[in-house]
């Protein structure tokens, strides 16, 4: 039995208190009223020393004033959200690598199945303030997700927006809310069984559990596969509700599995460095390493497709995506391509760089950083637009979220033995050798 | 010269792998193994350095992504630029996407086809190659390894390769 280490504990906690604070900070320093941000931008313009302001100006500057005030209040909540989200996803893409493995009866992976369902105990907690935040976004404390506001659909109104409107029958805050609940229940009901058959199976031996683990992974699978891609409609492709990309749910699935087979990988090593998880050897985190590899060339993959295309036909409802992303996050736009595709090429293509140890929680960094910072970019155009900076609010929340997965990662890894000694394919997976 | 060389045959991939690695441990000379299909691990349980062929492939990938460039920004930029979709082709870091899926290709042509010359001919294949393998029954369901008879005893070295599970040993006259 694994049991967590007060360092570890200690650790995490500090994470969350400081990032608890970063986020309430952010929180309290958003703006409170457009007088604010008028205030803040005389003081800059004081600043820079241009003290005259054209007539003409001044509407513009209302206007100015207005999408600031509303970007600037958004910016700690998208903080927020994407911290939540990416480590949510995490567990997702993790629930859905071990749904994998049981529906595909691998013979390598089950001395890895503990470890994949510690990472999966985020998955209560992370499905819990997914939904909270997307509630408070419902009910109106924030306004992150523009297509909620009523007027836009309201033809009376001077705001109507002839394309959120066409896409009412979707966009729409009860179906919002009730989607969310249903891709959430399912979610967890697997992983609630899955976990609880697991566990018989230690227990009695034989195949009657795994045999019903199979099946329900089969059929989680279908229902994954489905509810991810809508999901990822609406908690992301949502941000820009004019914009549509046929191949988004497979774009994020990408991210998420990559970003989830890292961490199964870097939790492994951390856990063998530790002295437990004795059966697993350099080979097995030969193959997770080599599904870093290959996820993050699909993961390219399917950023190029989507980019290329839209790219080439230059269709200006489809192109504004990428000009606000190329002209606002430049820099990080092409940054984490770099990150996600560059250095796990350069880095995990030789066979024998994937069984060291320290370079595969290097490259592994580099892949969650990148990722994260895809997250970010595909949130923060939609939300604060060009007004975005890294700061407080952005490392306060991926701190918190960061201790929060860590704690609730580490200590399920302490409710269950290392080994899941029931699964029949238990002693292939020992002598697993590439 | 002629030298004399052992051949041993076994029926069973399993029973050959521990051949070979008690074959080793005893300090006979492995000259070669001939299997029908590729037997997982055998290189390195007969002591074979590491293959190559890996890096020259990385290289041959290289290779192909310069022509590619090279090649695209000849065609499209500096010889006949055309103006594709309301995209001209002025400079090539412009255009340079549209040209992505080229450097695919061809890093992956160059590579693949390039790795597999190599190794015909590291491996002396060519057409019209006169068959190495001195047992026809090992293209089909034999596994024959060849042991160096050197100085050893023949009759010791029969003896042991017996024990090792083959179902045949043959003392041969090994032309060179």
């Amino acid at each position: 039995m694994y049991t967590l280490p007060n360092k570890l504990k200690l650790f995490a906690i500090i994470f969350m208190v400081v990032g608890a604070l970063g986020m309430v900070v952010g929180l309290m320093n958003a703006p409170g009223s457009k007088e604010e941000v008028k205030e803040m931008l005389a003081n800059q313009e004081a600043h820079h020393g241009e003290s005259s302001v054209h007539a003409e100006e001044v509407h513009h500057d209302e206007e100015h004033v207005y999408h600031l005030y509303h970007q600037l209040q958004n910016r700690p909540w998208s903080a927020i959200y994407v911290a939540a989200f990416f480590f949510f996803m995490i567990a997702l893409g993790t629930l859905a690598f071990y749904a994998i493995q049981h529906a595909s009866q691998a013979g390598w992976s089950p001395v890895l199945f503990r470890v994949m369902e510690g990472i999966t105990g985020y998955l209560l907690p992370g499905s819990i303030i997914m939904f909270l935040l997307l509630a408070l976004s419902v009910f109106g404390v924030n306004h992150i997700f523009h297509w909620m506001d009523p007027e836009l659909v309201n033809p009376e109104s001077d705001k109507y927006d002839y394309l959120v409107a066409g896409k009412a029958a979707w966009l729409n805050t009860p179906g919002f809310l009730i989607r969310a609940a249903i891709y959430l229940t399912g979610w967890n009901l697997y992983r609630y069984f899955s976990r609880k058959y697991t566990l018989k199976q230690d227990e009695e031996g034989g195949t009657h559990w795994f045999k019903k683990n199979f099946k329900i992974s089969a059929v989680f699978l279908v229902f994954f596969i489905v509810t991810e891609s809508m999901m990822s409609w609406d908690w992301i492709m949502g941000f820009d509700p004019h914009w549509f990309s046929t191949l988004f749910g497979w774009y994020v699935l990408a991210g998420m599995l990559v970003s989830a087979i890292t961490v199964i990988a870097m939790v492994a090593v951390f856990l063998k460095s530790q002295g437990y998880l004795e059966y697993v050897n350099n080979s097995h985190i030969h193959d997770l390493a080599k599904f870093m590899f290959g996820f993050s060339i699909f993961w390219t993959y399917l950023w190029f497709s989507q980019f290329m295309l839209i790219w080439y036909a230059n269709i200006p409802e489809e192109v504004t995506y990428f000009v606000s992303r190329i002209e606002d996050y430049n820099l990080l736009f092409f940054g984490m391509v770099a990150l996600n595709f560059v250095f796990p090429l350069l880095l995990l293509m030789n066979s024998d760089f994937k069984r060291v140890n320290w370079l595969v929680i290097g490259t592994g960094v580099l892949i969650l950083a990148g990722h994260y910072i895809d997250v970010y970019v595909m949130v923060m155009p939609g939300t604060v637009g060009a007004s975005w900076f890294i700061g407080i609010p952005e490392i306060g929340a991926m701190l918190f979220f960061f201790g929060l997965f860590t704690y609730i990662v580490f200590s399920s890894l302490t409710k269950a033995p290392l080994l899941a000694k029931g699964s029949p394919f238990l002693e292939e997976s020992k002598h697993f050798h590439y | 010269m002629a030298s004399k060389v052992i051949h041993a045959i076994y029926t069973d991939d399993d029973v050959l792998m521990q051949a070979v690695k008690d074959t080793r441990k005893a300090h006979y000379h492995i000259g070669e193994v001939y299997t029908p299909f590729p037997v997982h691990g055998l290189d390195k349980a007969m002591g074979l350095a590491p293959t190559r062929l890996a890096i020259t492939s990385f290289m041959y990938g290289v290779v192909g992504l310069a022509v590619s460039i090279v090649m695209m920004n000849y065609i499209m930029i500096e010889d006949w630029p055309q103006d594709i979709g309301g995209k001209p082709s002025f400079s090539y870091i412009q255009n340079m996407p549209a040209f992505v899926p080229v450097m695919f290709e061809l890093t992956v042509f160059f590579a693949a086809h390039l790795m597999v010359i190599t190794f015909y001919l590291r491996s002396k294949l060519w057409p019209f190659k006169q068959a190495e393998n001195p047992d026809v029954r090992t293209t089909d369901d034999h596994f024959l390894m060849e042991i160096d008879v050197e100085n050893h005893s023949i009759e010791e070295l029969s003896k042991f390769l017996q024990d090792t599970g083959a179902v045949e040993v043959n003392l041969v006259d090994k032309q060179e």
